[in-house]
Parts: structure tokens; sequence; C-alpha cells
């Protein structure tokens, strides 16, 4: 059985490192041939919405790393449904496609969680 | 089983350090042992031999190395979440045109991927958070 790993991103691309560190091991695992999906939860969907630039503070933006994905092989993106639905957010205001779930749901399916 | 330690926080700001240690240094006596504990995010600063606290404090640099005579693991830190942030070890720092460098074995400096390498083949993966 494939040992699989998911990579769950809970915080938005600005205001810290977190969102950028965790979406480079998502990118990792794909270029590497390691099998990882990921989840967006929290206010880690706002890595999601459109139109994003690069914040004043210098960082850089994350959503161009989100569109490499099909090139990294990464085919699983799930997005929480409670995150949206807490938010405001409908899975059409998003800048790549993913699949709506219950992250309870999901879980159990990983051999290992790293969250971010 | 088997152990990876996935540590996140940075020394004496917050209890990620600590904790992992108490967990690793606790898991012989259940028949477990740690393999790996990776370094990511704030917590590379966990390997830097410079690390000097007040002698009545834990000497978490100094746990850290107990922890690999005891158990053999590895203790991995990314190496572009440390290097940017000033971990370099003699190499990167050569490489980079610094005098100085702060990490030393048994710390090595490795590529993320590791990190999921590690997690793959061990029978469980426990992440410290600030």
């Amino acid at each position: 059985m494939t040992r699989k790993t998911l990579i769950i991103v809970r915080h938005p691309p600005h205001g810290s490192s977190w969102a950028r560190e965790g979406i480079e091991v998502v990118l990792v695992g794909g270029a590497l041939g390691v099998p990882v999906d990921v989840l967006f939860d929290g206010d880690g969907i706002f890595c999601l919405l459109q139109g994003q630039e690069a914040g004043a503070l210098g960082q850089k933006g994350t959503l161009p790393m989100l569109k490499a994905f099909p090139m990294y092989d990464i085919d699983t993106v799930l997005v929480s449904r409670p995150a949206l639905e807490a938010r405001g957010l409908k899975a059409d205001a998003l800048a790549i496609d993913g699949d709506v779930v219950e992250p309870r749901d999901c879980l159990a399916h990983y051999h290992s969680i790293l969250t971010f | 089983m088997n152990y990876t330690l996935v540590v996140y926080g940075a020394p004496y700001s917050t209890q990620a350090s600590h904790s992992a240690l108490r967990l690793a240094e606790a898991l012989p006596a259940q028949g477990h042992r740690v393999t790996t504990v990776f370094f990511y995010h704030d917590g590379v600063h966990n390997g830097s031999s410079l690390m000097q606290p007040p002698q009545d404090e834990p000497h978490l640099l100094t746990r850290w190395r107990a922890l690999h005579a005891d158990q053999q693991c590895e203790l991995l830190v990314c190496v572009a979440a440390a290097v940017k942030r000033g971990i370099h070890d003699a190499s990167e720092a050569t490489r980079h045109g610094h005098e100085a460098h702060a990490l030393e074995a048994p710390f090595e400096l490795t590529g993320v991927g590791q990190l999921l390498v590690a997690s793959q083949h061990s029978d469980r993966t426990v992440t410290f958070a600030p």
C-alpha cells in the first residue's frame, strides 16, 4: 500500500511564512515523486483566492506556486467546505480547481499529516 | 515503533523544542525510538551551535546532541529554511562568502524532501509547532 502524506495549509498567504513553507513541501513532494495531497483549511483557503500579488512586506506571492501544481503532478487539491462557508466564499471564487470536502472525512486516508 | 519528530518552533521562544525533546527522551522506555528529527520553519534555530542559555535553564543543544548519541537519530535541518535565517554549516557559509557558521554535526543541512521520506518510513510523525 502506498503511504501517502497530506499537507494541510491553515495560514493565509501573507503575514507569516507558514503558507509558503507549507506549499514548498507540497512542490518538493511532487518533484521527488513522493505521494502528497494538499488540503487548504481555515484561513489557508485565502491562499486560493484570485488576484493576489506580492505583499507590502516584499514577500513573494504564493499563487504562482499553486498554479504550478499540475506541472509537479499534484493532482489532488482539497478545499475545506466548512472553511469556505465560514468565510462566505464559493468554490468558483478560487483561482485553482479543488475538491471541496469535509476535512474530517479525509484525514484517515493518510499515513502522515504535516500541518502548516 | 519508529518516530519522526518535526520541530517548527525556535528554541527558548516557544514550548515546541522542549516538548519534542521530552517525548523523544521518553520513547525508549516504552520500546520505541526516534529515527529522525526534522527542523523546519523557525525550528532551524535549534541547530545553532552558538546558542548559550543561562546556566539555570535547560541546554537544548546539549540535549539534542545527547538524543543523537543515545538513539542514533538523524538531526536534519532544512537547508532553505536555515540558510535564509542565517543558520549555515561550514560549506554553505563558504559558498555564500560568510566567515562564520553556526551549524555543526550531528546536525545536518538537507532538503525538505527528506522530511517527506522520513515521514513515509516512520510509523508515526509528530509535529511540534509554536
